[in-house]
């Protein structure tokens, strides 16, 4: 009988790690900045029909970068857990953190058990309600590690570039047309082409809104957003 | 791969349905049949289990009107004077509910989760009659309860985005789905109140012309019908009056519903 091949424990986590990371950087970017009204969420995706960025519930989205069909359901399973929770206790008691608990359980199991672990990255955002209502913003990883971030996030692919960047430019209380601009110019650092509205996929979490804060900015109202002056 | 693993992707039905997906993965959740503590009345009403009572929708020009009166009845006494029985289940459709006030809660919150689940999952709305046969569906699951004399016969109307015109639909305690031209009303009142409407309905009515039938119909109804709570000047509750057209769901305010019925009121005096 031939002996099965002896994997240390480091090795294998090293690989699955290195080869979900490989997964990851070939995707494109997702930001995420907080601004007067609430949270949004910037992404590249020329696609107008598959989404990147989701609403959960109220108060929560969902942005994902990776691979599509993994993060779709990941958006799937955030869908159900908090409607199944709002339905069974109320609308108030559905949060970000125990959604994003249960994605980064869910995705670290699957990372150490799981032959092919996932090539994800997603951002669980929830708008704080009224004015002095604080935002959240949780970042999982593929492994499962979990991060609060402030201020913005970023994501995906060459996404320490685009955090710097971030980092320097950040302002609080921005307008949501100077947030979009921050989040483009944010993406644009790692490419040498410019992005227009038909590249991009942008939401809000918009607190001045009734109940569902979640709400997509379409082409259109892009354009004049993105255009300086106007 | 077998071929059962992939195929379990798209024979999957319960993927965008709230209430399927509870079914499996939560059913003590779900409003489930009771076994019967006592039995029913005569009237196949269960004592001492508040009842709603008058409902009603009728199209006008720009989509449906629907109204409701504000009292629940437990027999001959008052259960409560302020209960809401309209409820938005989406932006462009409500329901107004009858019946057994706790079930008939219970699925309209139910139907909300549902209508919302479906959108989120799929990224876009049902059609009108998928919302209709999705209601219907409820109505049915509740036949057990329906059968120990906790009936729940709902209307439901919306703004049809396809077709673009305001439809409106009733229910029968097995689930059976009916579309309705013009008005209904539901309830203990209903008859009343379908019998006003009668006199009244036009076809493209404006919107203060069918706000003001829908008044006349519930004033009607709360007339005959013991169970029906009429307008309470006093204080202060007034029927709820809710309008669905192409921009959405807008309620009436409780002035602009005092006011129409001051207005039908004083006419009727004058006669």
């Amino acid at each position: 009988m031939p002996l099965p091949y002896y994997v240390s424990p480091e090795q294998m986590m090293k690989d699955k790690a290195e080869y979900a990371r490989k997964g990851i950087s070939r995707g494109k970017a997702i930001v995420a900045i907080e601004y007067r009204d609430g949270i949004l969420l910037v992404a590249e995706n020329p696609s107008t029909l598959l989404h990147k960025i989701s609403e959960i519930y109220d108060r929560i989205a969902f942005a994902g970068v990776g691979k599509y069909n993994e993060f779709e359901n990941l958006r799937v399973a955030g869908v159900r857990h908090a409607d199944v929770k709002g339905y069974s206790y109320s609308r108030g008691d559905v949060s970000a953190k125990s959604l994003a608990n249960a994605y980064s359980q869910g995705l670290g199991n699957i990372f150490t058990q799981d032959i092919k672990p996932f090539e994800v990255e997603v951002l669980v955002c929830e708008v704080g309600e009224g004015d002095g209502g604080k935002n959240e913003i949780y970042h999982i990883l593929y492994d499962g590690t979990i991060e609060d971030e402030k201020n913005y996030a970023a994501m995906g692919g060459q996404s320490d570039e685009i955090r710097r960047y971030l980092k320097e430019n950040f302002q609080e209380g921005l307008d949501l047309a100077a947030a979009i601009q921050l989040g483009v110019r944010a993406l644009m650092v790692t490419q040498n082409k410019s992005l227009t509205e038909r590249d991009l996929e942008v939401a809000v979490l918009d607190r001045t809104k009734e109940r569902r804060k979640f709400r997509r900015i379409p082409a259109e109202v892009l354009h004049q957003l993105l255009t300086p002056g106007a | 791969m077998t071929p059962e693993r992939w195929q379990a992707a798209f024979s999957d039905y319960s993927t965008s349905s709230f209430s399927d997906y509870l079914r499996h993965a939560a059913p003590h959740l779900l409003p489930t049949p009771e076994p019967a503590a006592r039995p029913a009345a005569s009237d196949g009403h269960v004592a001492g289990v508040p009842h709603g009572t008058t409902v009603l929708a009728l199209r006008y020009r720009d989509g449906v009107v629907m109204a409701g009166d504000r009292q629940a009845s437990e027999g001959y006494q008052v259960a409560h004077r302020r209960i809401e029985k309209l409820f938005k289940s989406d932006d462009l459709s409500a329901v107004g509910i009858a019946g057994a006030a706790g079930p008939a809660m219970e699925m309209a919150r139910l139907f909300q989760t549902e209508l919302e689940h479906y959108e989120k999952v799929e990224g876009e709305n049902l059609s009108l009659d998928g919302k209709a046969n999705r209601l219907g569906a409820m109505i049915r699951a509740n036949l057990p309860m329906a059968m120990q004399g906790l009936v729940v016969v709902p209307i439901f109307a919306g703004f049809d985005e396809r077709a673009g015109v305001g439809r409106l639909f009733k229910y029968d305690v097995t689930g059976g789905r009916y579309e309705e031209t013009d008005y209904f009303a539901q309830g203990s009142g209903g008859k009343d109140a379908r019998d006003s409407l009668k006199k009244r309905f036009r076809r493209d009515m404006s919107r203060d012309e069918a706000v003001r039938a829908a008044l006349e119909a519930l004033l009607d109804a709360a007339d005959e019908d013991l169970g029906t709570g009429g307008p309470d000047f006093q204080r202060g509750i007034f029927p709820t009056v809710k309008t669905i057209s192409r921009s959405g769901i807008t309620d009436l305010t409780d002035d602009d519903v005092r006011r129409h019925l001051e207005a039908i009121l004083s006419d009727r005096g004058r006669n």
